[in-house]
């Protein structure tokens, strides 16, 4: 009786977890098909390392918002958090007097623990008065770059060590380093999701909070951990941000939430919560840099450019709602 | 001519058939009481006639004609006003735009406040409200909102006015000014049926009474004539033959659970109850009786004024269900997709829930361990699934049931609190679901068992605690086990001084 095997439910099974898990995969494999035939040097082993690096920082914030957007919530904060991150990591940097082998370890942790920080002023604020988080991370957004001003009088920092830099630029194993440090970011935050009891909450709380607090959890715990991972994973982008371009400027990061976020729901994920991964957004993130750097080849303008990615954002929810009908009406 | 004929109303859900055939007639100028238990149909048929749900079969004549409402918006048009026991006011607007929300009065579509002030005070005026029809509803009181909410009924034309539980919220006082309002719109012609749970009401109010039970039309009668005792007989009937597993004599043993003088709210009556190792408890009640509340604040999913509640012996401080599930509860809600299942995980994911520790080791979970122990129960508890990793959305409310039921089963609580532990499920998973509940009583567990199918209590508990307005009105031991005398405590509190 365990296990009522109907041939057909089992076909609608297969058909849906295609549809299901692989959808994102197959418009992405499209579109590099679809650039390597049309757009020039797209195929390069250098431009496939610039795509790499420029999709890098927008991973790790998505990677930290799939976390938020899972339980159900939204960080709009982001983009000015990692300003405030950077300058004030840079600062550490720059001021501390302490030599490169020290203040970059220095500054990692200043800037994880800005992030985490306001991650969990962002958590506690929307769970202890129930508000939504779509506000309190709004009026983040405002606070935190107003912040990044006020610390440091509205100028750019410039000077930061060497060794931070170099790396921006550095590869492993044929990789550029930076690159690498979202992959590893993307695993554990795969680990965490779908082989821990964290993770397991995580999905629990964002389908159904009541269920999971009557079966004995606290789930504002679980739900204020999502926003400090988010803030933390901020943390991170901002140390790559500056290894990257050198520099720590308080009005970095303008509209980086939005990307993130579109990444997350390219993904497959849910704002409504408990849906969602990390693999379907690192290949939202995929997608969008691809889209940008393949379009950038064509010659298509800047401006063009956002218009068009718009667009696929659209689509792809679109799709995505028309696919999971499609699967639910299969199983 | 009659106002409403009903022939043969039939509407099945899933698993239940809500109304089986049911006839109705309704004469202008009367007020016809709709009674019945929890569950009888009565809401299905309110539901049915106000166009929110389309009947399986059967059919309505409204004043000779054909009337087949396939919208709220149909049955409005054809002149029948529902009070539904759930206020559908919008709070920000004021009570004269509540009061006209469909046919607002304008001068080329701008509103013309002036005309429709005046005709939101008149209305007022005919059900004694006294107070500005510009006023936020939102400021008003839950009774000022039940009257406005009967205004509106009356705002437009009105052949059927159909009232479900109006007076639920309401004083006496105000109570007399809607029978006043009832008799002044039924002198002119205009039907009412009328659903209540206060039966001394339908002595003062109703011309005629028609009982449901279990869907089907039981009996239509006059009222003058009848007493209360005749109108519980014919609620409960005497078709109580449903199967349930027979009940071995246990041993009680020692005490799970002692609830001391709890109060849900300061003003609220303080609630005591007891349960025992190897105990049914059932908690009887009519719905909004107190009995869920009063297992929630037990539990700590909702706070509570005041109160003692002991955990073997223990005082246990239920500020939340984390501590309630470590000291040996578990609480199977009434609402088991809102409340019970993560629809979007697996079975296996869902009955580990409350278990996660005995399934991982330094959290990690370990799912080959909750893959296997999701699988026995799966087979203990017969659900019919292709596999504990399939998502629980797709199962059926019954085999959906025995999963939220696996979860507890799992966390291997003491003491287990049930609510409507079969509502919605056939009738085969209903007897295994008993034959269930008992074996765990068989084991040495406590359980408390609520539920609005009253033969399911008289079935498988040893006492019955039955919940009245929000107290406990009474205690029946299995020996003197008796539908009418359980329905009669569960009324008790309704009826205001009526001998039964």
């Amino acid at each position: 009786m365990t296990a009522v095997t109907a041939p057909r439910a089992v076909g609608g099974r297969w058909a849906s977890q295609v549809l299901g898990e692989a959808g994102i995969g197959v418009a992405l494999v499209a579109l590099v098909a679809f650039f390597l035939a049309f757009a020039p040097y797209f195929g390069t082993s250098q431009n496939v390392r610039d795509i790499m690096t420029q999709i890098t920082i927008n991973t790790i914030l998505a990677v930290g918002m799939t976390f938020v957007i899972l339980v159900g919530g939204i960080d709009l904060s982001v983009g000015s958090v990692i300003a405030l991150c950077a300058v004030v990591a840079g600062t550490a940097m720059t001021d501390s007097g302490l030599p490169t082998a020290l203040a970059v370890p220095f500054a990692i942790l200043v800037s994880v623990v800005i992030g985490a920080v306001t991650g969990f002023v962002n958590g506690f604020v929307t769970e202890r008065w129930v508000v939504p988080s779509f506000i309190v991370t709004l009026g983040m957004l405002y606070v935190a770059r107003g912040a990044a001003q006020q610390y440091t009088g509205a100028a750019t920092i410039y000077d930061l060590p060497p060794g931070l830099t170099r790396f921006g630029t550095a590869t492993f194993a044929g990789l550029p380093a930076v690159f690498v440090v979202a992959m590893l970011l993307v695993a554990v935050a795969w680990f965490v999701l779908s082989r821990t009891v964290f993770g397991r909450l995580i999905y629990a709380t964002g389908n159904n909070e009541e269920a999971v607090r009557l079966s004995g959890h606290r789930t504002s715990l679980i739900k204020v951990a999502c926003f400090v991972i988010g803030g933390a994973c901020v943390g991170v982008a901002a140390i790559i941000y500056m290894a990257r371009l050198g520099v720590a400027s308080p009005i970095l990061g303008q509209g980086y939430e939005l990307n993130a976020i579109a990444a997350v729901v390219i993904g497959g994920a849910s704002l409504a919560g408990g849906r969602g991964s990390v693999v379907g957004t690192l290949l939202g993130a995929c997608l969008l840099g691809v889209l940008s750097n393949g379009l950038n080849l064509m010659g298509v303008s800047d401006f063009q450019r956002t218009m068009v990615t718009g667009a696929v954002i659209i689509v792809a929810v679109v799709l995505d709602a028309y696919r999971r009908r499609l699967s639910v009406r299969l199983s | 001519m009659a106002v409403l004929e009903v022939s043969g109303l039939t509407k099945r859900y899933p698993g239940v058939t809500a109304l089986d055939a049911v006839d109705l007639d309704v004469r202008p100028g009367e007020v016809h009481v709709l009674i019945g238990e929890n569950g009888a149909g009565k809401s299905t048929m309110v539901r049915c006639l106000s166009g929110i749900e389309r009947p399986d079969a059967g059919g309505m004549t409204l004043y000779g004609e054909r009337y087949q409402p396939d919208s709220a918006a149909d049955a409005l048009q054809a002149g029948v006003r529902v009070v539904h026991q759930e206020l559908a006011l919008l709070p920000n607007l004021s009570v004269a735009e509540n009061l006209f929300l469909h046919h607002l009065p304008h001068r080329a579509g701008v509103v013309d406040r002036s005309a429709l002030n005046r005709m939101a005070r008149d209305l007022l005026t005919e059900v004694g409200l006294d107070l500005s029809p510009r006023t936020p509803v939102e400021r008003l009181g839950i009774a000022q909102m039940q009257l406005v909410e009967i205004a509106k009924a009356l705002s437009g034309q009105c052949r059927l006015l159909i009232m479900d539980e109006p007076t639920a919220t309401l004083t006496p006082k105000e109570t007399g000014r809607l029978f006043e309002i009832l008799r002044r719109l039924t002198a002119t012609g205009v039907a009412v049926i009328y659903i209540s749970h206060h039966l001394e009401e339908i002595f003062e109010i109703g011309d005629r009474v028609t009982v449901l039970r279990n869907g089907k039309h039981v009996t239509t009668q006059e009222v003058a004539g009848l007493t209360t005792a005749e109108l519980v007989r014919f609620m409960v009937g005497r078709d109580l033959a449903h199967e349930y597993p027979p009940v071995r004599p246990r041993e009680l043993g020692a005490e799970l659970l002692r609830v001391t003088d709890l109060k849900i709210t300061p003003a609220a009556p303080s609630l005591s109850l007891a349960v025992r190792a190897g105990e049914v408890v059932g908690v009887a009640g009519l719905v909004n009786s107190g009995r869920t509340e009063a297992m929630r604040a037990i539990f700590g999913a909702d706070r509570s004024a005041s109160g003692r509640v002991e955990v073997r012996g223990r005082p246990a401080r239920l500020r939340h269900p984390r501590t309630a599930v470590r000291a040996g509860m578990s609480f199977l809600t009434e609402d088991r997709k809102a409340q019970g299942l993560v629809l979007d995980l697996s079975i296996a994911a869902n009955m580990s829930l409350a278990n996660l520790p005995a399934v991982s080791r330094f959290g990690l979970l370990n799912r080959a361990a909750e893959a296997a122990s999701a699988s026995a129960l799966a087979e203990k508890l017969r659900v019919a699934s292709r596999g504990v990793r399939q998502h629980v959305r797709a199962l059926s409310g019954g085999n959906q049931q025995k999963v939220v039921l696996g979860r507890w089963l799992a966390a291997d609580t003491d003491l287990l609190i049930v609510d409507e532990p079969t509502r919605g499920i056939d009738v085969g998973a209903r007897y295994e679901i008993h034959q269930l509940l008992l074996d765990l009583a068989d084991a040495g567990k406590g359980l408390l068992v609520v539920s609005s199918d009253l033969p399911e209590l008289l079935g498988i508990c040893d006492r019955i605690i039955v919940f009245s307005r929000g107290a406990i009105a009474g205690e029946v031991p299995r020996a003197e086990f008796d539908a009418e005398r359980v329905l009669n405590l569960a009324y008790s509190g309704y009826l205001k001084g009526v001998a039964v």
